[in-house]
């Protein structure tokens, strides 16, 4: 075991997703046998290799500061599920 | 043969000596699509009002031979994933149900300046995460050469849309093979551009570092077109490349003497299908026919693309997909009790089993604890593999494997082993790990399926496997068959 | 046993471009709600961000006046938590690899203080909470994607006040540099403030609080006093401090713990893959050094020296760049240095108050106030007739020259004739003059209004004086004579 189930409700919650115990089961030993066949990459040797998170050599990529319009906002909440003067409508926030 | 069976640059052809006009193609896919549809459901939306009207406007204009381009009246499809204003995008999620973008996907746009008639969306994986097009959230896309197989996927839809002739050509997205395998499923001709080559600004992200959207045609010439039209540098993608517009049909004719091809053997060990070895192994040989020089190489990294794939993509998307929680767009679930359980509910319900396992896995990979062993190091093997395909380019001018270890496989024969599922993009997923231009072209037909060749490409060489590939179709009429009309079980008179 | 408090600061300040940092859409405050929204900073599928350059030069611009070390490689990472006000679900932030590092403010006490970095980042949106609150809120992106600056400093305060003065003397730097409004009510600058308590004289570091939600420079100085209170009570009893975040309530003026969930935060950050790393050429970085602005230590410094001005004066000149700017330009209209510091620090600072503006308002032309000093200099108007102009050119914008020709204002030193007024008012009030004669100095100050009465007010106050003085002491004079002849007489 790789990875416990309780690792897995936590790695649910942090994600914002819920699962039936049932299938949190069925998850927990999928990501068993996933990360299992992943532990190959440790025969890997990668000391002092740097990461790559971009293949492109590009850099410096910049827009100037301009200002362009906005979209209109009966376009901007066109797609929300509630709205309210002008707003979007999330649910209570508490602090 | 029908209008809708015929290749882009053939049509086009028609048009310059105004023997066809826009609204007769048309109206060919569109009866193809009547004929076919219900049993394949390439599409998930159809547009065909807009395509008319476009297709009137595009018949004016070939008529006074003032045509916007070679796309001028072609009937396109486009994937689901990639944005239009005003157009429905679901990306084949419930979560996204509703959806309408103001605005258009750079990609997409350029078709439209250039006249293109979009069709419509065509069906998908669930946010591109899948290999058969059986994880969209709608319907599941059946091969057309026999329904009982898998189209492949991603871009399911859009190949079967090509290969069935409701559409001439198609846009894909390709991550970790979605447009190269279900275009070796489908036995069309589909490519993936090098990263950064078509901007990816409006196209729905996945894998940031991984998607490019790419075309999807019948044969080569109409992937150089295609590619040439949505090619190029825009100002709203950071992660695109600037550099002159190129004509890529320019080098297609030149003959593939002096070519070098290498052919790494990690591609055809263990878990390739004998008869998939055999029909590649017969397209070399044909290559080499025709002049190119075949060298054996290796790959030894080659067994790690798939951690270092799923790993990536997977974080990548579990940080892509967290801004789905029905609040500002798409389908929100009832009741607002408090901010926790309506993010919870939203996803839970939103989102299908297999974009939830890649959440899930992403987001271990990414959290504390975790990060080193599973995303960085995988970066890491990344660094890796870019550097053993440079290395491997300083000998070879391009590399051939199969895009597919297997045939087409059975609808719903892998959808319960994820594993098993993954496997089947063994031999696509190491071109998006470096970012590297690779395309799949039918070689070859194996129990009546069409298995795909894949060539692989220097960095923004598509030039040069467009030609490797345009020459290979010159003397092979695998491309030319079709599952539908005159040319219906063409495979079998090859 | 004593407590000393170790106090480390993370300020952010929105910097003052006119775009939003990977958009086009305009950074103006106080816009309805989401009418500065577009698809790139709502976070809609499909769309990506592109950095705006100014954003990346303020950063620097700030490092440099910091010391800092600019990065020759940096990059931008996502910093990933869901939240209704951050529409992506992640921040576009700089994590491992932040633009500027390694800096330092000194204190006026010569203290340093260490600057550990400062990246860039992008704002999130504001929720608005209703009435009915409970029941939901409603959010507004007009504030998404606004760049920001987070500075963030060692643990090196040890007092609230050296944390208000540390970050009195950063607003005063980033708003010398231009970067930034520094509007602590508009939310323009924020500062957070870490605070843990350790015995007198150990090294051993005791548990942090964080504290938030402190908006205005008092509020910073009251909170850490009251945590500092807070804290070492605890400790005396032999309690634990918690590690929390706490909210400070300005209507109580008391820090409470922020109800947070039990789930620990994980922000998962890692490289954003849309956005290209930066790699800065240093003579660009050299460019910029050379075309920041005197800060306002060196600016201080300068007045101090070159126009001799009192070390009171130069700090509170310097406060603003506005007003020092100000201050230097009357001087180039007529130098009197402490005479145009003056004007500034009474009647400029409480004109402005009264209409409440900030230096950034001043509307005043320096050339104007340069020519009043002129004018009183040379007599030709009263300091209070002066102050009676620089009121009108204060709130019309018109000049001296015109305020005191329409109003015929005019200093009025004729000797001759003011002897002749002067002698009639103290024919005219004989029982103030007995008084003056008879020990009542006040009776002098009578007698000059009365001057000043008939004359309108245009009598020069320096002269009346003097011929005042005279006058009476010929009165006294001719009334001791009087009174000597009165007893010569009876003596006959
Ligand atoms: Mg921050
Ligand atoms: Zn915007």
């Amino acid at each position: 075991m790789i990875v416990s189930e309780e690792k897995v409700r936590q790695v649910a919650e942090l994600a914002r997703l819920a699962f039936s115990e049932a299938e949190l089961r069925n998850l927990a030993g999928e990501f068993n046998r996933i990360l299992q066949a992943f532990a190959k990459l440790n025969e890997v040797d990668t000391t002092g290799v740097p990461p790559t998170a971009h293949v492109l050599k590009v850099k410096n990529r910049f827009r100037a500061d301009q200002v362009k319009p906005s979209l209109p906002r009966a376009d901007v909440l066109k797609n929300a599920s509630a709205v309210k003067d002008g707003s979007f409508v999330a649910p209570p926030v508490m602090e | 043969m029908e209008l809708c069976d015929l290749t882009l640059h053939e049509i086009k052809d028609l048009f310059v000596k105004k023997e066809v006009l826009p609204s007769m193609v048309l109206a060919s896919v569109v009866r193809r699509i009547r004929e076919v549809e219900e049993s394949l459901g390439a599409y998930l939306a159809l547009d065909l009002e807009a395509a008319f009207a476009a297709a009137q406007a595009a018949d004016g204009r070939i008529k006074e031979g003032k045509a916007l381009g070679v796309l001028d009246g072609i009937p396109v499809a486009i994937k689901d994933n990639l944005c239009q204003a005003g157009k429905e995008t679901t990306c084949a999620s419930r979560i996204l149900q509703g959806f309408v973008p103001p605005y258009t996907a750079t990609a997409v746009q350029k078709l439209l300046d250039q006249g293109a008639l979009i069709l419509g969306r065509t069906n998908m994986d669930e946010f591109a995460m899948g290999s058969s097009t059986e994880n969209s959230a709608v319907k599941p896309t059946r091969n057309p050469w026999d329904p009982r197989w898998v189209p492949g996927g991603s871009s399911g839809g859009s190949a079967v849309a090509v290969a069935a002739g409701e559409a001439i050509a198609a846009l894909g997205s390709d991550t970790g093979g979605s447009i190269r395998q279900p275009a070796a499923f489908c036995g069309v001709t589909g490519l993936k551009p090098t990263y950064g080559l078509v901007s990816r600004y409006g196209l729905v992200a996945f894998a940031s570092s991984f998607d490019q959207i790419g075309p999807i045609t019948k044969d080569a010439e109409d992937c150089a077109l295609l590619l040439s039209a949505i090619a190029g540098f825009d100002p709203l993608d950071s992660t695109s490349v600037q550099g002159e517009a190129v004509d890529y049909t320019k080098d297609l004719e030149r003959e593939l003497t002096g070519r070098t091809l290498g052919l790494p053997r990690e591609y055809f060990g263990e878990g390739l299908d004998d008869e998939v070895r055999r029909i590649i192994m017969a397209a070399v040989a044909q290559l080499e026919e025709l002049g190119a020089r075949i060298v054996e190489l290796s790959l030894k990294l080659t067994e790690y693309a798939l951690p270092v794939y799923y790993l990536i993509s997977s974080a990548e998307a579990s940080s892509n997909l967290a801004r789905y929680d029905g609040i500002r767009y798409g389908r929100a679930v009832a009741g607002r009790e408090d901010l926790a359980t309506y993010y919870t509910r939203t996803r839970s319900e939103g989102f299908g089993p297999e974009v939830k396992r890649r959440i899930m896995l992403g987001t271990y990979a990414l959290s504390a604890g975790y990060y080193e062993a599973y995303y960085q190091k995988a970066q890491q093997v990344r660094t890796l593999i870019c550097r053993e395909f440079e290395e491997a380019f300083r000998a070879v001018d391009a590399i051939v494997t199969p895009t597919s270890p297997t045939l087409p496989f059975r609808a719903g024969e892998r959808l319960t082993d994820p594993l098993a599922m993954y496997l089947s993009d063994v031999c696509t997923v190491p071109v998006n790990i470096a970012g590297l231009p690779a395309l799949s072209v039918p070689c070859g037909f194996a129990q009546g399926a069409p298995v795909g060749m894949q060539i692989i490409g220097r960095p923004f060489a598509e030039a040069a496997i467009l030609q490797i590939a345009h020459q290979y179709q010159k003397v092979t009429a695998f491309h030319r068959a079709r599952p539908y009309g005159a040319g219906r079980g063409g495979q079998d008179g090859l | 046993m004593d407590f000393e408090a170790v106090i480390g600061l993370e300020v952010h300040a929105e910097l003052a471009t006119t775009a939003k940092i990977f958009c086009g859409c305009s950074t103006k405050y106080g816009a309805g709600p989401n009418t500065q929204t577009c698809p790139v900073c709502l976070g809609l599928p499909g769309t990506l961000p592109v950095l705006n350059e100014k954003v990346v030069e303020y950063c620097i611009r700030a490092g440099l006046a910091l010391n800092c070390r600019i990065a020759g490689y940096s990059k931008l990472d996502r910093k990933n938590y869901f939240y209704p006000d951050l529409p992506k679900a992640y921040q576009i932030s700089q994590y491992d690899l932040p633009l500027c590092r390694d800096g330092f403010l000194p204190l006026a006490s010569g203290k340093t203080i260490r600057i550990t970095r400062i990246h860039i980042e992008e704002d999130a949106g504001k929720l608005i909470h209703s009435a009915e609150e409970e029941r939901y809120s409603l959010v507004d992106y007009n504030r998404t994607g606004v760049p920001l600056i987070e500075i963030v400093t060692a643990p090196d305060l040890a007092t609230p006040e050296e944390a208000v003065e540390f970050l009195e003397k950063l607003r005063r730097i980033l708003m010398y540099l231009g970067i930034s409004d520094c509007k602590m009510e508009e939310g323009s600058l924020r500062c957070d403030a870490n605070i843990s308590l350790k015995p007198a004289g150990t090294p051993q570091l005791g548990t942090k609080t964080e504290l938030k939600n402190i908006n205005s420079f008092k509020a910073l100085g009251r909170a850490l006093a009251y945590e500092i209170e807070r804290q070492s009570e605890l400790l005396m009893e032999g309690k634990a401090v918690k590690q929390e975040t706490r909210k400070w309530e300005e209507a109580k003026q008391r820090t409470l713990p922020l109800r947070s969930k039990e789930e620990t935060q994980d922000y998962r950050y890692f490289p954003d893959p849309d956005l290209v790393p930066i790699e800065l050429d240093p003579a660009y970085v050299a460019e910029i050094a050379a075309s920041l602005p005197e800060l306002p230590e060196a600016k201080k410094r300068r007045l101090i020296e070159e126009y001799h001005l009192p070390e009171y004066d130069a700090d509170l000149i310097t406060g603003s760049k506005h007003l020092a700017d100000f201050f230097e330009a009357v001087l180039k209209h007529y130098f009197s240095p402490k005479a145009a510091s003056n004007w500034i620090m009474g009647e400029l600072l409480r004109l402005m108050g009264e209409a409440g503006l900030t230096p950034e308002d001043l509307t005043v032309n320096p050339a104007h106030l340069g020519d009043l000093l002129r004018r009183i200099d040379q007599g030709e108007i009263s300091v209070s007739q002066g102050k009676n102009v620089f009121e009108r050119v204060f709130r019309t914008g018109a000049s001296p020259e015109e305020i005191i020709e329409a109003e015929g204002i005019r200093q009025i030193s004729d000797e001759a004739w003011l002897r002749t007024v002067v002698a009639q008012v103290l024919k005219d009030n004989p029982q103030s003059v007995g008084d003056y004669l008879g020990g009542k100095t006040k009776a002098a100050q009578f007698l000059t209004g009365q001057v000043m009465r008939v004359t309108k007010g245009q009598a020069n106050p320096q002269v009346i004086k003097v011929l005042l003085a005279q006058e009476l002491a010929k009165v006294r004079k001719k009334t001791e004579e009087t009174a000597g002849l009165a007893r010569e007489n009876k003596d006959l």
